[in-house]
């Protein structure tokens, strides 16, 4: 099981924190984001439009990265800290 | 009484007092000959509407782990003694203190770049994302220069 956070707008837009899926087999995180673009499609759509950013344990990685069982994944919208 | 702790990256939601966040970077070494603060404040224009209210929110441990990445690299890369950065989140009113950056070195010159390099890398790599109120509504900025 892999659990997927949103923030900021996603949060918003998903209506929830988090999700959590069973993942069987070899899962890349492009195939986990169209999983989630079947029951939210406006934010399948921001990752296809390259408008989020995904990260697995803390990390910005590639859509082409393999997703590992207990592995938390974040979507994370353009970032504005600071001033 | 002071805020200030010996934590050297720190997110939170209380406020900062910028004096004596300086007092404790200069304790530890007396090497420093120059400190270069970055102080963001929460301002009451943004794009010609009027911001009534900011509330920030973060990745809690991602966030506090690019904020770690950006002190051992700035101190690593520009020469500096030591660097503190602090980010506020929650609810902030227009004039309140927001983001701080402090960086020691022995001369000003790798203070003022390592400052200035600091608060870029945040806005770049760190998932904290601000949400400005106006008078037409609340909207999540998508990212600001």
């Amino acid at each position: 099981m892999v659990t997927v956070k949103y923030f900021a707008n996603l949060r918003q837009l998903a209506g929830k924190e988090e999700d959590r899926f069973d993942l069987e087999g070899e899962v890349t995180l492009e195939a986990l984001t169209h999983m989630i673009g079947k029951t939210l499609p406006q934010i399948g759509e921001m990752v296809r439009q390259k408008k989020i950013m995904i990260s697995i344990n803390y990390d910005v990685m590639p859509l082409d990265t393999v997703v590992r069982d207990g592995d938390e994944i974040a979507l994370l919208p353009p970032f504005s800290g600071g001033m | 009484m002071s805020t200030a702790t010996e934590s050297k990256v720190r997110i939170q939601k209380e406020d900062f007092n910028v004096h004596d966040e300086i007092e404790v970077m200069k304790k530890p070494s007396r090497n420093i000959g120059g400190i270069t603060t970055f102080l963001g404040t929460g301002r009451e224009l943004n794009k010609g509407q009027n911001i009534t209210e900011l509330n920030f929110e973060h990745y809690p441990q991602m966030a506090e782990k690019k904020l770690a990445d950006i002190r051992d690299k700035a101190i690593r890369d520009f020469g500096i003694i030591d660097m503190s950065i602090i980010h506020r989140i929650g609810y902030i009113d227009i004039g309140e203190n927001i983001v701080l950056i402090i960086a020691c070195g022995e001369h000003r010159q790798e203070t003022f770049k390592a400052c200035e390099w600091a608060i870029a890398e945040l806005k770049r790599t760190t998932p904290i994302w601000k949400r400005e109120t106006t008078s037409t509504g609340e909207v999540w900025v998508q990212a600001t220069p």
